[in-house]
């Protein structure tokens, strides 16, 4: 059980980040922003307590890991990063500019912090639970967390990793599904037909969760819930909404990668500034 | 120069036979070492393996691409993973994940490719890979290997658990013909000298390293002194060595159970083309598809033969000028 307290301060740091992303893709002028913003919640809440972690020792062989799935959400976990310590803030600025160590999909050797190289669809949640599996086979504790999307789950890997990981009972293992219901070219469900993550992962034998995935309470309890499963991995389905907290986004029907205009992405960090200060203010 | 065995007849181990015993002495030597199969253990003897050490010899099932991926996971966590299945498998399936999760990523993953060419026989076109060097000359920095005989296996075996990227082996799972005396040393990235000769240089690898010996026998008898290398590593390729054959010889013939417009052939003549340009004849398959049959008829099929080599050798230095 996480404290009110704790909780309080995952939430403020959750609208740090979406802020703090906003602002690096502003440094752009274009971007992944919907399905940067549909994971910032669960990132304030892995990183801003749950996961054992040291910013100034990004390799740390006992770290717990993160294999950001969807790549191309990277945006957001460099700013999580950051925020963190793992580099300076104003590195945000270069994203996908020449030279970067932020490129659009997480790359493990140019960016501290990034524990895997992801960007084809599917391929982290096999390296997501090769690293469990190393856990298993070297006796070590250290959690593997893995992000992916409801349109990556699309690819046939996704399934190959989910029957591996329930047959090698990776309970150091806890997979979110983003399920904002978009993928590139429209609604998941219109692409690539039911989205039942829930029944599809618990099918395969994995203890499942199905929650808000904007509500850090929610997400908080979810992953402590999956932490003291023993002998099957763990799938907790995000119920999100695609661009959530950045209206521009939000409200684009293919919000998958947008260009704005500076002055209407400012607008938008300055309701989200409004929304931070809000959830500042909160009384605990 | 490398010794070769003075008669070449088939050995009585299979190559999987010497794989085998070397994933389990590497197992019980190092706890990092870990092996992974797609189904294909009972093919290679390793099943044992998967008994002695159920969290570091796993059977993923009949899942390539994750199999791939795990083993890259499991090598950022600092394991020494390899990775088995049937060439066609290890290759051009998991092209991607090859690619992507391993190399792209700096990880440090073996692929172990079995069945090679006309040695997948009787499993027929489906499994026969005439390309599966290919994807791993394309991406870059991988290595790519092909072993001929139980020898040479085992000195490669030895030599890769200790280097770091993305390394492809190929080898015939069942009992090639052997070429090297037990204890030969080998080192990857520079080409076998086993033969010298003055009028045309022969590249082979796998099954053609023995019908390269046989068919320099056979041009001795008619006066044409031959030059022959086992040029087992692919990538990277041991340029120095073309290139000095190419000055000393004028003429080469490259021999392999592979496309050549993908395969050695390919990677002979562009660095002859761009170092020391000589005729290149090229012995292997010319974009077919492989096709069921004994390994015997396919060799008489896909000209894999001394003949073929020989044929070639008179063509390549009938072209100098």
């Amino acid at each position: 059980m996480r404290t009110a307290a704790e909780l309080h301060s995952m939430k403020v740091f959750a609208e740090e980040i979406r802020i703090a992303t906003l602002e690096e893709f502003n440094s752009l002028g274009s971007g992944h922003v919907g399905g940067a913003m549909s994971i910032v919640e669960t990132l304030g809440v892995l990183y801003g307590g749950v996961m054992n972690i040291n910013p100034s020792d990004p390799k740390w062989e006992d770290r717990d890991r993160l294999v950001l799935s969807k790549g191309h959400a990277g945006p957001a976990l460099y700013a999580t990063l950051a925020l963190k310590g793992y580099f300076p803030k104003e590195m945000l600025s270069t994203l996908n500019k020449p030279g970067t160590d932020l490129p659009s999909h997480a790359d493990r050797n140019h960016t501290p912090g990034i524990d895997m190289t992801t960007g084809s669809l599917g391929q982290g949640v096999s390296t997501a639970m090769g690293l469990a599996m190393a856990a298993k086979a070297m006796n070590k504790d250290y959690k593997t967390y893995l992000i992916v999307g409801d349109g990556e789950c699309n690819e046939g890997q996704v399934w190959e990793g989910a029957q591996f990981a329930a047959h090698q009972k990776l309970d150091n293992l806890v997979l979110f599904v983003d399920w904002n219901k978009k993928q590139l070219d429209g609604l998941t469900e219109e692409i690539s037909g039911a989205a039942n993550f829930a029944e599809k992962f618990a099918a395969f034998g994995w203890h499942v969760q199905q929650i808000n995935g904007h509500d850090v309470p929610s997400i908080a309890g979810a992953i402590d819930t999956a932490l003291s499963v023993k002998g099957k991995p763990s799938c907790i389905v995000l119920d999100t909404i695609k661009g959530h907290g950045c209206t521009i986004a939000e409200t684009v029907a293919d919000n998958h990668s947008i260009s704005f205009k500076p002055e209407v992405m400012n607008e938008a960090i300055e309701a989200a500034r409004a929304v931070l200060e809000k959830v500042k203010a909160e009384v605990l | 120069m490398i010794k070769t065995l003075p008669e070449l007849v088939k050995d009585k181990r299979g190559v999987r036979d010497i794989i085998a015993a070397s994933l389990e002495a590497q197992m019980d030597a190092d706890p990092r070492v870990c092996y992974l199969d797609a189904d294909l253990m009972n093919c290679i003897g390793t099943r044992k393996l998967a008994a002695k050490y159920p969290l570091r010899a796993i059977n993923c099932g009949i899942a390539e691409s994750n199999m791939i991926g795990v083993a890259a996971g499991m090598s950022a966590a600092g394991m020494i993973p390899y990775a088995h299945t049937f060439g066609i498998f290890a290759s051009r399936r998991v092209m991607d994940q090859a690619f992507l999760s391993v190399a792209y990523a700096k990880l440090n993953v073996r692929v172990l490719g079995s069945d090679p060419g006309v040695t997948a026989a009787l499993n027929g076109g489906t499994h026969m890979p005439f390309e599966d060097m290919a994807p791993y000359l394309a991406i870059p920095k991988a290595i790519a290997i092909e072993v001929c005989d139980c020898a040479q296996a085992a000195s490669i075996m030895e030599q890769v658990k200790d280097m770091y990227g993305l390394i492809y082996i190929r080898f015939m799972r069942k009992n090639p013909v052997a070429v090297y005396p037990e204890g030969t040393k080998f080192e990857v990235g520079r080409g076998a000298l086993l033969r010298d000769g003055d009028d045309v240089t022969i590249m082979a690898s796998g099954i053609m390293v023995a019908e390269s010996l046989k068919a320099a026998d056979q041009l001795a008898a008619e006066g044409i002194s031959a030059r022959v290398i086992d040029m087992f590593t692919w990538k990277p390729i041991d340029a120095a060595l073309i290139e000095e054959s190419a000055r000393k010889t004028g003429a080469i013939v490259t021999a392999e159970n592979h496309n050549y417009l993908s395969g050695l052939g390919a990677q002979v003549a562009e660095v002859v083309t761009s170092t020391y340009p000589v005729p290149v004849m090229r012995v292997g398959v010319e974009d077919e598809f492989g096709e069921v049959g004994p390994e015997d008829y396919l060799r008489k099929r896909f000209e894999l033969t001394a003949e073929k080599v020989v044929a070639k050798a008179k063509a390549a230095i009938a072209m100098k000028k």
